[in-house]
């Protein structure tokens, strides 16, 4: 679905099925150099079983015209923009990595607006370390390279996205440099200093008012578990563990699919 | 910054896709010989149907065995994904059905494997899809030859049957100025020799048949798709980025940036067409993709001894090898190639049609059928077999001579097929005579 937001072209995919005018909505974000298409299983999940559903590319990221946001601030401000845009009073917001703290700021920005928060693949703070931001700086495709194979933990992450027979690490190799290519400028240092820079993560979590859930891979060397406790203090929120890498949704989609059942029921 | 990365070739041979098998502990990927598999409930049913969960729910579709075969390939060729098909005509036909239909314009080199030729020059007219055939030396006509409706450009890495190296670099990059794929065949060189993707293609299949199974044990094809073809920017494709009435309306470009073409070919290509690889065949499959890197470097060994050797015999005219110097394409192929040009070549005897018969029959270990990319080592003699019904003048035309022999390479002691290929040709002296 195309929407208008801040004047520039923006894309959400409703998960197969058209947008209805009222109904529960969830808003899926996506993480650094990727789109909406990291969702597409759970989006269309939900889409199914009673949601309205609004898989967003973030600014600069897919069918969403640029520029990227500079901040996870500025991202949250956009996020709820883009629901008004859609006509979406209230959303669950769901988040992974960088998308994970676009959620939580947004829930904290407009709590009355947030019915529910996960966080997927999480940590707070969402540091990057000097050396792969200047990797990211200097030489994107090794940083790609080197992201890729921090985020899965198996070489046989099946079955998954978009459907048997898929190589996952291929596949996200793939949309990085698909979106890194398309970008004006390096996209993929962008969004890691974004991460990087982004301090109000305790803060947001003391003000939202929803009920919040975390999911986090027992295998993920790029947000580890134990790096998402103090937010889940901080939002007294539930964590589910996951057999996975960073990339939980493409690794183990049944497993998320389980955990987000929990925290947002169909 | 050093830093991890994915796992070598060799590793990944071994084993990409696979892991010990959960229910069982089974080390080695389990044989799952099932057409079907059980839903948990109504809603777990619902939900595989409407693409809301991954998973197998008929054979023909998916299966667990062929999956790990079908990541396997797309790992060792540096994709995003395959799909096992049940010959590499059957790819071939997938490839092109996801994308084209009647109406459509197919740019294709002129030096291909004959059932490729013939599916493009009859069959495929038949259904309104026409093709036009370019020598794929000839980087200009490339371009020439592309139309508004052309939506594919189609060569072999290798071609038939002169091993002409196709410029994958530069014939990518007319497809790509035009909005177009590249999709290449690269049954002759497999992922060990040459990873197209990496070299600008979109698109690879493989007749698995030859050297991914490499046991001459069964047949099969896959498909494969690098993920950095942009099917929407094409504007091209409706196909993948329209609403398909066949599948709810979905629109391949937004459910999957990158794996569109690969959505469509399986929803819609296995579904429909259903040429699907057996799971038997695909676990015989993953036994020779686990040794195609020991493999292959010994094909090319043996290959290169036994072209030293045919070509310094005073019986043979020409040996087409684009390791030779004498090989058009000899410095395309140090630079595409660096590994090695494979272990299928055709060299000419000097003599008459006669003589070329003499030296088939003499041979002992080199087994004389029309296959090629097995363990075992193989000959045919096209001028009395495969191209028997054309005079000289027509198999001049076609780059085959009455002498042309096509060896395909196999595993044994190389000493021991150039003895029998020098009694061979002792014989096809004698025949002259």
């Amino acid at each position: 679905m195309k929407l208008a937001v801040h004047g520039r072209n923006a894309y959400a995919y409703t998960g197969g099925r058209r947008f209805a005018d009222d109904g529960p909505c969830i808003a899926f974000i996506h993480g650094a150099l990727n789109d909406h298409s990291v969702w597409t299983l759970l989006a269309r999940w939900y889409a199914h079983h009673g949601y309205r559903v609004l898989a967003v590319d973030l600014p600069g990221h897919g069918r969403s015209d640029g520029p990227p946001q500079a901040s996870v601030e500025a991202l949250a401000d956009w996020l709820l923009a883009l629901l008004d845009a859609a006509g979406a009073a209230r959303a669950h917001l769901v988040g992974h990595s960088m998308g994970s703290l676009v959620a939580l700021e947004a829930a904290a920005r407009a709590p009355a607006r947030a019915a529910g928060l996960v966080l997927v693949g999480t940590a707070y703070p969402m540091k990057v370390s000097d050396a792969l931001l200047a990797t990211a700086r200097d030489d994107p495709a090794r940083a790609i390279a080197m992201v890729n194979a921090f985020s899965h933990s198996s070489l046989a992450g099946k079955p998954s996205y978009p459907g048997p027979g898929a190589w996952l690490r291929g596949g996200s190799s793939a949309l990085m440099h698909r979106l890194q290519g398309a970008a004006d400028g390096n996209l993929f240092e962008h969004d890691f200093r974004v991460c990087d820079a982004y301090a109000g993560g305790l803060d947001a979590a003391a003000r939202v008012t929803c009920p919040a859930h975390l999911i986090v891979g027992t295998r993920d060397v790029m947000t580890p578990a134990k790096a998402a406790r103090d937010l889940a203090e901080r939002l007294k929120a539930p964590i589910a563990h996951v057999a996975s890498g960073h990339a939980l949704m493409q690794e183990a989609p049944d497993a998320v699919l389980n955990a987000m059942r929990e925290a947002v029921p169909a | 910054m050093p830093g991890p990365s994915d796992p070598g070739f060799d590793t990944l041979a071994v084993h990409a896709g696979a892991a010990p098998d959960p229910a069982t502990g089974a080390r080695a990927t389990p044989l799952h010989l099932s057409t079907s598999f059980v839903f948990e409930s109504s809603e777990h049913a619902a939900s595989l149907f409407n693409m809301e969960r991954a998973g197998h729910v008929y054979s023909r579709i998916s299966n667990p065995t062929t999956a790990v075969f079908e990541e396997r390939l797309a790992a060792l060729e540096g994709g995003i994904g395959a799909i096992a098909t049940a010959s590499g005509q059957a790819a071939l036909h997938l490839a092109i059905a996801t994308i084209a239909g009647a109406g459509s314009h197919i740019v294709a080199s002129s030096a291909l494997y004959g059932g490729s030729h013939n599916l493009l020059t009859y069959t495929l007219a038949r259904f309104g899809i026409e093709t036009t055939f370019v020598k794929p030396r000839a980087i200009d006509a490339w371009r020439a030859a592309i139309r508004p409706n052309t939506r594919l450009l189609f060569g072999e890495t290798l071609g038939n049957p002169g091993l002409d190296v196709l410029d994958i670099p530069r014939v990518a990059g007319i497809a790509h100025d035009a909005g177009l794929p590249l999709l290449v065949d690269a049954t002759f060189t497999t992922p060990w020799l040459q990873q197209p993707f990496r070299l600008g293609a979109d698109l690879v299949f493989h007749s698995a048949t030859k050297f991914l199974s490499g046991h001459g044990t069964v047949v099969g094809g896959v498909l494969a798709d690098g993920g950095r073809f942009d099917w929407e920017r094409s504007g091209r494709f409706p196909e993948l980025s329209a609403p398909y009435a066949g599948f709810h309306d979905m629109v391949f470009t937004e459910e999957s940036t990158v794996g569109a073409f690969l959505l469509r070919a399986r929803r819609e290509g296995l579904r429909d067409f259903g040429a699907c690889m057996s799971p038997h065949t695909a676990w015989l499959l993953l036994q020779g993709l686990e040794t195609l890197p020991l493999r292959m470097e010994r094909h090319v060994a043996n290959t290169r001894k036994v072209v030293q050797f045919l070509a310094a015999h005073p019986l043979v005219a020409h040996v087409g090898y684009p390791e030779l110097e004498s090989h058009p394409d000899h410095a395309l192929a140090r630079t595409l190639l660096p590994r090695g040009c494979g272990a299928v070549f055709s060299f000419d005897l000097r003599g008459s049609r006669a003589q070329g018969v003499a030296f088939i029959d003499a041979l002992q270990l080199f087994s004389h059928l029309a296959n090629v990319g097995d363990c075992r080592s193989l000959v045919i003699h096209p001028a009395s077999t495969t191209h028997s019904r054309m005079d000289d003048a027509a198999l001049a035309a076609a780059g085959i001579g009455p002498g042309t022999l096509r060896l395909s390479i196999g595993l044994e002691d190389p000493d021991d097929l150039i003895a029998d290929l020098k009694s061979a040709l002792k014989a096809a002296e004698r025949a002259a005579r």
